[in-house]
């Protein structure tokens, strides 16, 4: 244990509203712990610039999922095991749902948050992608109110985000609209457990029904494709997507797009993998989802 | 909100273990782990890697199953936390930790109280778990020595007891 | 308990309940750090942050009041400044030159860890860099020399037969090079002790070790203090593997410095980085072989060329190298072989003990060869062994005879019926023709010899006690220690069995060189089998001193035994036996040739490793697994199986997944997260099975088993690897980006 717990000031207001004044009274000062799954790691390696923590743990406000016809809204803090324990997210969001269950083990799911999954934004963050995918929306509240950003707007470079030094997470909404989609996920570790992705594909797709038509000449009508730990934020690797839609999936198409998925993606050498491998099997991955979407009947 | 005006040093942290009251005085930031092995003295919990991966810091919060190396102080106020120490009634053994002894699950011990307790919050949840729910369940456990299979069996064979009471 | 007059054993052979196991499951076992003293101070170490160079200055940064710390440097050392085991060149704390990242230079001792650890980066060093090497071949270049005069800690020489005359007879000649890397021990306990310094009494140290003798004699040296000033107590281990062994001699000569220096009972334990970048690894080797093959598959002849990295110091690699060196040949019959053994000094923290002790390496190389013999030849895996076989009166590559009536190519039948071989080869190459999961299946058949090499147990002069108790039941006394291998239960099981008692009637003493006798140290499997005996004979002898006291006939019940025991010691004041190893008659080895009866037995297996790699992510895992071995006797069925999973395992880990990343010699990925072992959801069903021939030199027939199940995994999956995709692998671990880069240059799809 290489920090001193003398060092460090920890506060629990215990409700949204103080936390929200705190932040505007000292922006910057002060950072917010929800589980900390990722902060007590820093915190035992010697290596959390921070000082001050407030306590986001266990928030009402933070906590809720909502649901309406056409909106899920998923508290910042809800643990990984809420995600995979709730209907609507594992019905509808079955990719957020994996993501939630390959995220470390039982006791990491059930401290580790959404919300903290973003803001920690590893590159190789598990929801990320299925966010990405799902084009959640994130609620972000402070002194000043509300605001909505897209969550593809969110992470502008590694460790970057649209997030203001006063502002925290509220909630991340998803639109209930993905029902008779294929929805592909597939996270690559080096383990089955525990472990954090080397490459991570997340995948929506439709094709158009035409009645009376042949299935294997249906085009592509909406498509999807998010990444993760392949660049310094996650991606939506909308070149493929451009590339691909309206089109017949069949061999070239399949190969056109790894190759622009390739150019697309920037993955690095490192203590994990490497940039080829990283490569090679994002580019496969992709592939087997074209695959399995040309397959794909639609569930009515 | 007031926020207190001595915000360094310590503070009064209330919490229950195994069923006990208990109030200690500790830095917000000390870990959970820590409070239960040095003021509490419930040695039960061990730390082996302090990053969450190993689980042997594993204990009960509220009935789930938490890294205790991963939980500052202040955020196990007013919860109810179950050690090793907790499982045992008297001197009569719970179904896992008698399992465990019959099948070969403890060999060296140490990951014992973190694997049995991870057991335990996995049978609470799921009473009739698959061989694959077993794996799920301890995947955050990591035992060096006994590759888990003899693990596997007894919480399988606990898990029989159980539902035949 | 049903009593079979044909069979007597009543204990041996049961599955007993763990000696400790109760303590286990409630929490209540006490490792080291669960332990505090009054007045402890914490203690921690400044090593080096480069791999090789001489220390210009050390600096305290101003803002610390180091008044207030214990600080211990090289020049505190009372005795010699060096840990002692076999060789006198690794220092306890660097004196002015420093050979490998993590380096131990100085140490401090404070009350508040958290202090401590601040003091600990307050420390700053300045260096003058010399050229540091890293790679075995480097070190062979000599491009720098860094220890002795050649960087060789240590050669070996196994010669048999004539070897220069096989080439020309020779059908074919097969070669190839094999390596392998370092691997952690990774016990999840960390290395930690407690010691403290009484000027009446000396030195106590409490901790998590393998070997307290060791420690005992390491401290002798380094605190200049007579044996009975030294006391060495071993805790509960929370696992071991080896790592246990050697280490525990540095922590606890830092710790009794400490103490010494300060007056207070001291405690250091690592934290997880700590201990895997600093501590000891397997080390990693590299093998050459070419070998002389007849045309229907004969080995006629072979070179082997085996040679290991020891880190900076020599440390326990002669020893590694030497088992590593003889089981080289694998359990086949070579007519004529040259194998050479080296081990060289690079500038890595040393490498040590771990499972195997060299066999996992040099096993990995033959059993890897032995296919690419086959496909050089035209036969197939299993028919290549099966014409090598070792058989009973042939002689193994030390000339040592094969006394026992080992059928290989039986053990090799039954295992390929139980992981039903040829079906499964059968189906997985059509299986193989569509979708990206390519399956394979691959054997590996191996000999793991039990006990210490050679002369080794001669010289240990292992020693065992057997006390009775004031209330009559009897105390096993052993330096042998528990860690989760079970040796509190099987030494337990011989003395009640031996003695005709209850198993509850049977207690042993915790390891405390104050009460026990020195019984060797407990590795290279030799405890339940060497150990065991003596705890037998000691048992034995218990029982006739009663028997001739005549308060005992030659059938007793266990009341009758109490009493006995209570009235000697009522009457002698103690009731204790000592038995002390005999070298059994008849097995001679040479140190100088290298020939001879290398062990008193050999434990002998087949494993069959079922494997499908995807290669939409390159991934290998293990779909099913057969391990199938001859063990002498199993005293214990779920602890025999135990750790056979358990080393399984490990072997495992040893092939797809523990990677060492090192940058100028210091490991990169010391945490968890980084270095990774697998999971529950990572291992197949592991399938064990056993066959017993009995041993003469081991208790109740058994032979050691420890360490046997970590030299077939890893050639067994990398073979069925092979299998699966027709690509070549010669180097563990391999890694899906390994196996990517291979596929992908092959255009294997």
């Amino acid at each position: 244990m290489r920090s001193d717990p003398a060092d460090y000031e920890l506060i629990a207001p215990g409700n949204l509203q103080d936390v929200v004044q705190l932040l505007a009274d000292e922006p910057a000062n002060w950072l917010p712990i929800a589980g900390g799954t990722d902060i007590m790691v820093q915190y035992a390696a010697g290596k959390l610039p921070a000082r001050k923590l407030v306590s986001i743990w266990n928030l009402p406000e933070l906590r809720t999922i909502e649901s309406s016809p056409h909106e899920i809204t998923i508290g910042a803090a809800c643990t990984y095991t809420q995600l995979r324990e709730h209907k609507i997210i594992s019905s509808e969001f079955p990719m957020l749902a994996s993501a939630a269950r390959w995220t470390g083990g039982i006791a990491n799911q059930n401290r580790g948050t959404l919300g903290g999954n973003i803001v920690n934004a590893s590159p190789a963050a598990d929801s990320l992608p299925a966010l990405l995918a799902y084009e959640a929306e994130l609620i972000l509240v402070s002194i000043r109110g509300e605001r909505r950003v897209p969550y593809v707007a969110f992470h502008t470079a590694y460790k970057k985000m649209n997030l203001q030094p006063d502002e925290l997470i509220r909630a991340i909404c998803l639109r209930r609209q993905f029902s008779d989609y294929l929805h592909y996920a597939r996270k690559v570790g080096a383990r089955n457990a525990q472990a954090i992705s080397k490459v991570s594909i997340a995948a929506l797709g439709r094709l158009r029904e035409q009645n009376g038509s042949n299935p294997a000449s249906r085009t592509i009508e909406d498509i999807r494709i998010a990444a993760g730990s392949v660049a310094p934020i996650p991606l939506r690797l909308t070149e493929v997507e451009r590339l691909v839609t309206g089109k017949i999936i069949e061999p070239n198409l399949i190969r056109s797009a790894r190759k622009t998925a390739a150019a697309a993606i920037q993955p690095i050498d490192d203590i994990r993998s490497t940039a080829r491998y990283r490569a090679a099997v994002a580019a496969n991955l992709i592939a087997e989802f074209l695959q399995q979407l040309r397959e794909h009947r639609k569930t009515l | 909100m007031t926020v207190p005006s001595e915000r360094r040093g310590k503070c009064e942290v209330s919490f229950t273990a195994n069923g006990k009251h208990e109030t200690i005085r500790v830095n917000p930031m000390k870990r959970l782990l820590d409070v239960l092995r040095h003021e509490l003295k419930l040695t039960g919990a061990k730390e082996g890697c302090g990053e969450g991966e190993c689980g042997s810091c594993s204990v009960l919060m509220n009935g789930q199953v938490v890294n205790s190396c991963l939980i500052p102080a202040l955020q196990a106020a007013n919860s109810e936390i179950t050690t090793i120490e907790g499982l045992a009634r008297e001197s009569q053994l719970s179904a896992l930790q008698s399992a465990f002894l019959e099948c070969g699950g403890a060999q060296c011990g140490i990951c014992t109280p973190g694997m049995i307790l991870s057991a335990c919050h996995l049978l609470n949840k799921n009473p009739h778990p698959t061989t694959d729910d077993i794996r799920e369940g301890l995947s955050g456990n990591l035992c060096r020595c006994t590759g888990y299979a003899q693990i596997i069996e007894a919480v399988a064979q606990a898990a029989r007891r159980r539902s035949s009471e | 308990m049903y009593r079979d007059c044909m069979s007597a054993e009543h204990i041996i052979g049961k599955s007993v309940p763990r000696k400790e196991g109760r303590d286990k499951v409630t929490g209540a076992s006490r490792y080291i750090d669960d332990m505090t003293l009054p007045g402890m101070l914490h203690g921690a170490t400044v090593r080096s942050q480069i791999p090789r160079g001489i220390i210009k200055k050390i600096s305290f940064a101003p803002q610390f009041n180091w008044s207030e710390f214990i600080i211990v440097t090289a020049k505190d050392i009372p005795g010699k400044n060096c840990i002692a085991l076999i060789g006198e060149d690794q220092p306890c704390l660097a004196d002015g030159k420093v050979n490998h990242p993590e380096e131990p230079i100085l140490l401090l001792a404070h009350a508040d860890p958290h202090l401590l650890r601040k003091a600990v980066d307050a420390v700053a060093l300045e260096y003058d860099h010399l050229p540091a090497i890293f790679t075995m071949e480097a070190s062979e270049r000599r491009e720098q020399i860094i220890w002795g005069t050649d960087n060789t800690f240590k050669t070996f020489l196994i010669s048999k037969g004539d070897v220069d005359g096989v080439w020309s007879e020779a059908d074919y000649i097969v070669e190839g090079e094999y390596t392998t890397g370092a691997q952690e021990q990774l016990y999840i306990e960390n290395n930690g002790v407690i010691a403290a310094f009484d000027p009446e009494q000396g030195i106590t140290v409490w901790g998590s070790l393998q070997c307290p003798y060791y420690v005992h004699k390491a401290l002798m040296a380094l605190c200049a203090l007579e044996e009975d000033r030294v006391r060495v107590v071993q805790m509960e281990t929370g696992g071991a593997f080896g790592g246990k062994e050697d280490y525990p001699s540095i922590i606890a000569g830092h710790a009794a410095l400490l103490a010494m220096k300060s007056g207070h009972p001291v405690k250091i334990i690592y934290d997880r980085t700590e201990d895997m970048t600093a501590t000891t690894k397997r080390h990693p080797s590299r093998t050459r072989h070419r070998t002389a093959v007849s045309k229907d598959g004969k080995i006629l002849g072979g070179e082997i060329d085996f040679t290991i990295d020891g880190g900076a110091y020599a440390t326990l690699s002669s020893v590694v190298l030497s088992r590593g060196t003889i089981h080289a040949g694998g359990p086949y019959h070579w007519p004529n072989v040259r194998i050479r053994g080296k081990a060289v000094a690079t500038n890595m923290p040393p490498h040590g003990a771990f499972r195997g002790f060299g066999a996992p390496q040099s096993l990995f190389a033959m059993e890897r060869h032995m296919d690419r013999i086959a496909q050089t030849v035209g036969l197939s895996p299993i028919e290549i062994r099966r014409r090598n076989f070792l058989k009973p009166g042939q002689t193994t590559t030390t000339e040592q005879i094969i006394r026992e009536e080992i059928d290989l190519g039986h053990l090799l039948d039954r295992a390929l019926e139980l992981s039903d071989y040829s079906a499964k080869k059968k189906r997985f190459v059509q299986e193989n023709q569509t979708g990206p999961i390519k399956k394979g299946i691959g054997i590996a058949t191996f000999l793991h010899g039990a006990g210490f090499t050679g002369s080794g147990e001669r010289y240990l002069a292992s020693m065992v006690g057997i006390e009775g108790c004031a209330d009559g039941t009897v105390r096993v006394l052993v330096s042998s220690t528990e860690f989760g291998q079970g040796t509190n239960t099987v030494l337990c099981q011989i003395a009640a069995e031996a003695l005709n008692l209850p198993y509850d009637d049977v207690r042993i003493a915790q390891p405390d060189t104050n009460d026990v006798p020195n019984s060797g140290p407990t590795v290279a499997s030799r405890t339940a089998m060497v150990v065991g005996n003596l705890v037998r004979s000691a048992a034995q002898a218990i029982r006739q001193t009663l028997i001739a006291d005549g308060t005992l006939s030659d059938k007793y019940s266990p009341e009758e035994f109490h009493t006995a025991c209570k009235s000697h010691i009522a009457k002698h004041g103690r009731l204790r036996s000592i038995a002390r190893y005999d070298p059994p008659p008849g097995v001679f080895w040479d140190d100088e040739k290298y020939r001879g009866e290398a062990y008193a037995t050999f434990a002998w297996a087949v494993y069959v490793a079922e494997v499908a790699v995807d290669l939409s992510t390159y991934t290998a895992t293990v779909q099913d697994f057969v391990a199938l071995q001859e063990v002498g006797k199993v005293l214990h069925p779920i602890l025999a199986k135990g750790q056979i999973l358990g080393g399984v395992a490990q072997g495992i880990g040893f092939a797809l997944y523990e990677k060492v990343v090192w940058q100028n010699g210091r490991m990169q990925n010391g945490q968890m997260t980084n270095y990774i072992m697998p999971t529950s959801a990572d291992l197949p069903e592991i399938r064990v099975f056993f066959e017993e021939l009995g041993n003469v030199h081991g208790a109740y027939g058994a032979k050691g088993i420890g360490e046997l199940p970590m030299d077939g995994p890893a050639p067994a999956i990398v073979n069925a690897i092979e299998d699966a995709l027709g690509a070549r692998f010669n180097s563990i671990p391999l890694l899906p980006e390994d196996i990517f880069e291979t596929v992908s240059a092959d255009g294997v799809r």
